[in-house]
């Protein structure tokens, strides 16, 4: 951004504060509707080396440090969608139980059941969840099964966030059988079944196209 | 006068209402007429009776020009006539609320801005946190505090909204609610810090580069992903709330900051940014923070905050104790740009006024609004509405419920306002 477009916004902004200013006795009287401003925001032409003082139009100030590979391994430990990062290991639905009864069960009940209202429910899958109505019943839990749209979502959570008392402190093969079990417990794999990556990468959610991307523009309409 | 009642608890990570026991209207009157003793209310002036739930009076001199005031000091306090605080506190996954009806202006102290942990707050030390950029970048970053406050900075004013503010409100509105439980998930700050767009040219982001994962360095590591458009328009990384370094709880030492988008997003105690392709389907975008809607389906990735406002005085539990002319004052904003304009009804809607706004709206930020008053002692219902520069108007309650149905779980900003009694005693009106 250059001074310039900052000394037009001001501008802008003062023109705005007196079109809104004084008191209106309660006179209806339309909107002072203005134009969408994104100057104030806008970085997409913003030239961090082209503010004054600086090295020039285009030039970066090569701040910052070469990354430590080391550092990024131990941070760079995300799973996405598609389950392309999953790392080694596998843990089957029995080795997940046991986990879970030991290390989880204290604050997310026997059976996944939850302890509310801090620990939402884990487990079960709802009739009501075939229709996906959530908005009609705030009632209706949205467990694992009866909400989640991706099981990798569930292997990423539980090791980067849990247990809540030693997060982070799960083997990667514990993850696989707690993922496991609560995925058996909401009926998507069976009972004796192992999860590894190749495994992992092949759950399929039953409710994932009910999730739909938010299109809204700004414009007039509630929806 | 400040409320201690401690607001609803909001919880995001589950489905249950309020923890809070329901208090009813009339067993909030009765209690505060028996606190006093009913045979002595009748005797007292009204100024008097407008001030039955005060806490005790610090006591000063009856003249304080007839001897010296106190010394300088190191860190300045509030007059002790002034206590506002965040409410409820003490959870270490939870919320606490600004006290909106204690505020003027537009912009939160930094000691009352909310809350909202997943994890607690994290024991960061400026001189070891570090910010890595990756990914699908030509040169993989670090960059230290240090390094972040060497670049160009930039001053910025913009609220932040949990995504999950005046739920409560939404799914059962109560007389005995304050403006801090109906919509204290909300504060506003003047920020600096460093344009991303800037780290980003630094470390050349790639072309294919179309999402970023947004790592913070709590206990739940908590990860966000967002569409890289954010980053060419106004994301920042902030190290500065108000003049002064963030609040740890607010991100101390840096806080990614996404102007107008949900709270949760705007990732505190930021660590790493990784640049790809997709969505990383996080818990936090998947599980949570998504609105299911009535035909079936639910809305995922709604970043941008509707335009929304509440007036905040008068506001339960105030009374008004003396007729004659008062503003009606409050706040309004909105996540797609700025406040056009706002409105206020003392009739429950069936007549507008235009309120005057106090200060420049400034885009995704709160602006100041009041519409002078005068009140002859007769009920009334006091709503106020804003609109945003695209001409989106704040919908009723009824027409959210219509086209979000009562289940959907975040992102509300419908019509909310106060009724007041004959006798000046102020209460919640949800039902729009």
């Amino acid at each position: 951004m250059t001074l310039r477009r900052i000394s037009l916004t001001v501008t802008a902004s003062l023109i705005l504060v007196a079109a809104c200013g004084g008191p209106t006795n309660g006179d209806a009287r339309p909107a002072a509707i203005v134009a969408p401003t994104t100057a104030m925001g806008a970085f997409a032409d913003y030239d961090a080396g082209a503010v004054p003082g600086g090295p020039g139009k285009g030039v970066r100030y090569q701040l910052g440090h070469r990354t430590d590979s080391a550092l990024l391994a131990m941070m760079n430990r995300d799973v996405g969608p598609d389950g392309a990062e999953l790392p080694e290991g596998r843990g089957t639905v029995a080795q997940g139980a046991a986990l879970f009864a030991t290390t989880c069960a204290s604050c997310h009940g026997k059976s996944g059941e939850g302890t509310p209202p801090a620990y939402p429910r884990l487990v079960g899958r709802d009739p009501r969840a075939e229709h996906f109505a959530f908005a009609r019943d705030p009632k209706l839990p949205r467990s694992i099964g009866n909400y989640w749209p991706y099981a990798t979502t569930l292997f990423d959570y539980i090791r980067r966030s849990m247990p809540f008392t030693a997060p982070g402190s799960l083997t990667d093969d514990q993850v696989y059988a707690l993922s496991a079990y609560l995925l058996a417990a909401n009926r998507i794999i069976s009972d004796t079944a192992a999860l590894d990556a190749a495994a992992l990468r092949k759950v399929r959610m039953p409710y994932q196209n009910r999730f739909v991307p938010d299109d809204r523009k700004p414009d007039k309409k509630v929806r | 006068m400040t409320d201690h009642t401690p607001p609803t608890t909001d919880s995001h990570d589950d489905d249950n209402e309020s923890a809070t026991q329901h208090l009813s209207r009339r067993d909030l009157i009765s209690g505060a007429a028996g606190a006093l003793g009913g045979v002595m209310l009748g005797g007292l002036p009204m100024a008097l009776r407008g001030q039955q739930a005060m806490p005790i009076r610090p006591v000063v001199p009856v003249d304080a020009t007839k001897l010296q005031g106190a010394p300088t000091s190191p860190l300045g306090q509030r007059s002790a006539f002034e206590t506002p605080l965040r409410a409820p506190y003490g959870e270490t996954v939870g919320s606490s609320y600004t006290p909106l009806r204690e505020l003027a202006g537009t912009i939160t102290p930094a000691d009352l801005h909310f809350e909202r942990h997943h994890a607690g707050i994290p024991s960061l030390d400026p001189q070891r946190h570090t910010l890595t950029i990756h990914g699908l970048v030509d040169r993989p970053l670090t960059f230290t505090v240090h390094d972040i406050k060497r670049f160009p900075q930039v001053v910025r004013t913009y609220f932040v909204e949990c995504s999950g503010n005046t739920r409560s409100a939404y799914r059962a509105p109560r007389p005995d609610m304050t403006a801090q439980q109906v919509s204290g998930l909300v504060s506003t700050t003047e920020w600096t810090g460093v344009p991303l767009a800037t780290l980003f040219r630094e470390a050349g982001v790639k072309r294919e580069a179309k999402w970023f994962l947004a790592e913070g360095g709590d206990a739940c590591l908590l990860n966000r992903s967002v569409p890289i458009e954010k980053a060419w328009d106004d994301a920042l990384i902030v190290w500065a709330q108000n003049g002064e370094p963030l609040r740890p709880a607010q991100g101390y030492p840096l806080r990614l900051l996404l102007p107008g988008w949900e709270g949760n997003i705007n990732v505190k105690w930021i660590r790493r940014i990784e640049l790809g392709t997709r969505p990383w389907m996080t818990r936090w975008e998947t599980a949570k923070y998504t609105d299911p809607l009535p035909n079936g389906t639910a809305r995922i990735f709604t970043f941008e905050l509707d335009a929304k406002s509440i007036i905040t005085s008068p506001s339960h539990p105030d009374m008004i104790v003396e007729r004659g002319w008062r503003p009606v004052s409050g706040i309004a904003w909105s996540g797609r740009g700025r406040i056009a304009r706002v409105e206020v009804s003392t009739d429950g809607g069936r007549s507008w006024h235009d309120a005057e706004l106090l200060g420049p709206s400034l885009p995704k930020s709160t602006v100041r609004f009041q519409y002078l008053w005068e009140w002859r002692g007769e009920e009334a219902l006091l709503l106020s509405r804003a609109t945003d520069e695209a001409g989106f108007i704040q919908p009723t309650r009824a027409a959210m419920l219509v086209e979000r149905g009562p289940g959907t779980d975040y992102h509300f900003n419908h019509i909310v306002g106060w009724q007041v009694e004959r006798g000046g005693r102020v209460f919640f009106h949800g039902e729009t």
